[in-house]
């Protein structure tokens, strides 16, 4: 997709005339306005946690505090419920990986076999493949939760790591992959020299699947770590992960819920604390990773 | 990476089985499913399963079958109309503000000609993608209460004095589509980016050479040509829209009651299962909700023209 742009710099060479002066004006103010709108409240929730509730309320929005505040609010926060927090997130980062092993065991041989073996019924699960990716997730978690509370699985780790696995997205990138990737007589050759058909999926295949698993990897771990409504109806009380427990925190807080009698509370920049910790795994995964959005969001479609 | 650059179609495929026996092709069919077998279970577990459990809970009651009556007791339902009537505004403002703003950004972005410039502003634009669910809520629980807002000015300056004003009912809407905007429109942004650049730069060329401004080739060819990505993003974010759930939830949580347990679809099926033990109510709203994702995904497989089947 970056291959066209190398020729684009110089075609405004010419002068500008003062209406296209006018023109560059405002979609510069346009572009400036809606840069601001996205980076302001990622720079506000940087710095809050280093400021006391009153700096919060006092100070000027991006004014820095100091870091002994933050340090403060680190030990608010781990002390709340004897480190509750940390249990939500280990909770968190148990069920995004224990799903991701899965999601890859399952997802690449599956679109391996879509797209590189004949065999009866592969156009049918291609299609509905398809068809179950595009549904929202959220679609199917109380249907999911109804399912899984008659098997008696609520409360289980497995109501999340299972559900979570289950990632049609990933074979469908992977199959797009090994389309492209890989070409068929490469394979046909692996079995004239006597491969049988795992011998080829892991000779083969497999050493040329890296950036599949990767790009797999990013979209079933981001979206998992940022699920909230499944784990939220299947999994309550200790067993949330963070997203859940997040939510669970804003309860404590006397700012916003005043009626709240709670022994231990949370101040708002602890919560501001809790918020940047919460996102931190993905929003570092997502600083390397704008190509794999790209990929990953385009995949499947022909040219615009 | 190949697939960095390119979005690949699908090769062509004719004829590749010519000459094998049966034999051969049947006992490539059984290995064949034994690489799709795991995933086939997901699929028919947490896919078709739990499809056909809920339409049977929608149709039965206490394990007899209760014909409509679960949807007619919904309908019935006093917050069933108002609830669908909050889904809808919201989807209406976001739908149209994703629509016009992204494409306006996307074309304002692939016009800037500084590599690095464009390149940092696409960043700016799709990094609070990473924040999405139950935190996002949370930030603009911040960003919305004037007291601690960066952006309290502009607040004042709307006449919202208190983080309640900012959550009425009235203008949940909009409060709701300002969060969804931020969290999804920067990734769509780049996809609409990479389609601009798949444009012929000839085409341009011309209708340049012919006297077109920026404005006119927006409108005359890129946009035009942005179709399929335009309905892809509004079918998405349609299907999407319609499940609204964490951020009314957590709003509710946070606003003292302001905003309502039962502002969403969604939030009204899980109060069905969770409040009054309905699990057969729940499940004729989930599956009214999960029929219309399920349509809109059909129509958009097999006649959308994105996905390129064989």
């Amino acid at each position: 997709m970056s291959g066209t742009d190398h020729g684009r710099r110089n075609r405004d060479a010419a002068p500008p005339s003062p209406g296209s002066w006018l023109g560059r004006v405002l979609a510069t103010l346009v572009l400036t306005a809606f840069a601001l709108f996205f980076i302001v409240p990622l720079a506000w929730l940087l710095l809050a946690p280093t400021k006391t509730d009153r700096e919060l309320l006092l100070d000027p929005p991006f004014s820095i505090g100091t870091l002994s505040t933050l340090v403060d609010n680190w030990t608010s926060l781990l002390a709340f419920q004897r480190g509750l927090l940390w249990v939500w997130l280990a909770n968190s980062a148990f069920y995004c990986l224990a799903a991701l092993a899965i999601t890859l065991a399952i997802s690449i041989p599956a679109g391996y076999a879509l797209a590189l073996i004949e065999f009866r019924g592969r156009k049918t699960l291609l299609a509905v493949t398809l068809v179950v990716m595009l549904i929202p997730s959220t679609a199917l978690v109380l249907p999911i939760f109804l399912e899984l509370s008659a098997v008696r699985l609520i409360g289980n780790p497995l109501a999340a790591i299972l559900p979570f696995s289950f990632f049609p997205f990933g074979v469908y990138l992977t199959y797009i992959y090994f389309s492209t990737a890989i070409s068929r007589d490469l394979l046909d050759a692996a079995r004239i020299d006597g491969a049988n058909e795992f011998q080829v999926f892991l000779k083969v295949a497999m050493p040329l699947a890296t950036p599949v698993i990767a790009l797999v990897g990013f979209f079933s771990f981001t979206s998992n770590w940022n699920n909230y409504f499944l784990p939220y109806v299947t999994l309550p009380g200790r067993k949330s992960p963070i997203q859940v427990g997040l939510a669970e925190l804003l309860s404590n807080v006397p700012a916003f819920n005043p009626t709240n009698a709670a022994s231990t509370t949370i101040s708002l920049s602890a919560l501001a604390l809790a918020t940047l910790i919460a996102v931190a795994p993905v929003l570092i995964v997502f600083m390397f990773a704008q190509r794999f959005l790209v990929t990953g969001m385009t995949a499947g479609g022909t040219k615009g | 990476m190949t697939i960095d650059t390119e979005i690949p179609a699908r090769p062509a495929r004719g004829g590749r089985l010519a000459g094998r026996t049966g034999h051969a092709e049947a006992a490539q069919s059984r290995i064949a499913w034994l690489f799709v077998g795991p995933y086939t279970l997901f699929l028919l577990a947490f896919g078709l399963l739990p499809l056909i459990y809920t339409i049977y809970l929608a149709f039965t009651k206490r394990g007899a079958f209760a014909g409509i009556s679960n949807f007619l007791k919904v309908f019935k339902d006093y917050r069933f109309l108002p609830a669908v009537e909050h889904v809808g505004l919201y989807l209406a403002v976001w739908l149209v503000s994703l629509v016009v703003l992204v494409v306006l950004l996307a074309v304002i972005v692939h016009a800037i000609g500084v590599r690095w410039l464009s390149t940092t502003v696409r960043f700016v634009f799709y990094i609070p993608g990473a924040v999405a669910g139950a935190s996002s809520v949370m930030l603009w629980l911040f960003v919305l209460d004037p007291t601690v807002s960066p952006v309290a000015f502009i607040l004042h300056g709307l006449g919202l004095n208190s983080f309640v004003e900012a959550v009425q009912a009235d203008r949940l809407p909009v409060v709701l589509a300002v969060i969804a905007f931020w969290t999804g429109a920067g990734g769509w942004i780049v996809v609409m980016y990479g389609a601009l650049n798949n444009i012929s730069r000839e085409v341009i060329e011309a209708a340049r050479i012919d006297g077109a401004g920026p404005i006119r080739i927006a409108w005359s060819i890129q946009i035009p040509l942005l179709r399929k990505w335009i309905s892809y993003m509004v079918i998405l974010s349609f299907a999407g829209g319609t499940q609204l759930f964490v951020e009314p939830r957590v709003l509710a949580q946070a606003s003292r009651g302001v905003v309502s347990q039962d502002y969403s679809l969604n939030q009204l099926a899980f109060l069905y299962a969770f409040k009054q033990s309905d699990f057969n109510g729940s499940a004729a709203i989930s599956l009214m909700l999960l029929i219309v994702a399920l349509v809109l995904s059909v129509a958009f497989v097999f006649r959308g023209g994105l996905f390129e089947r064989n």
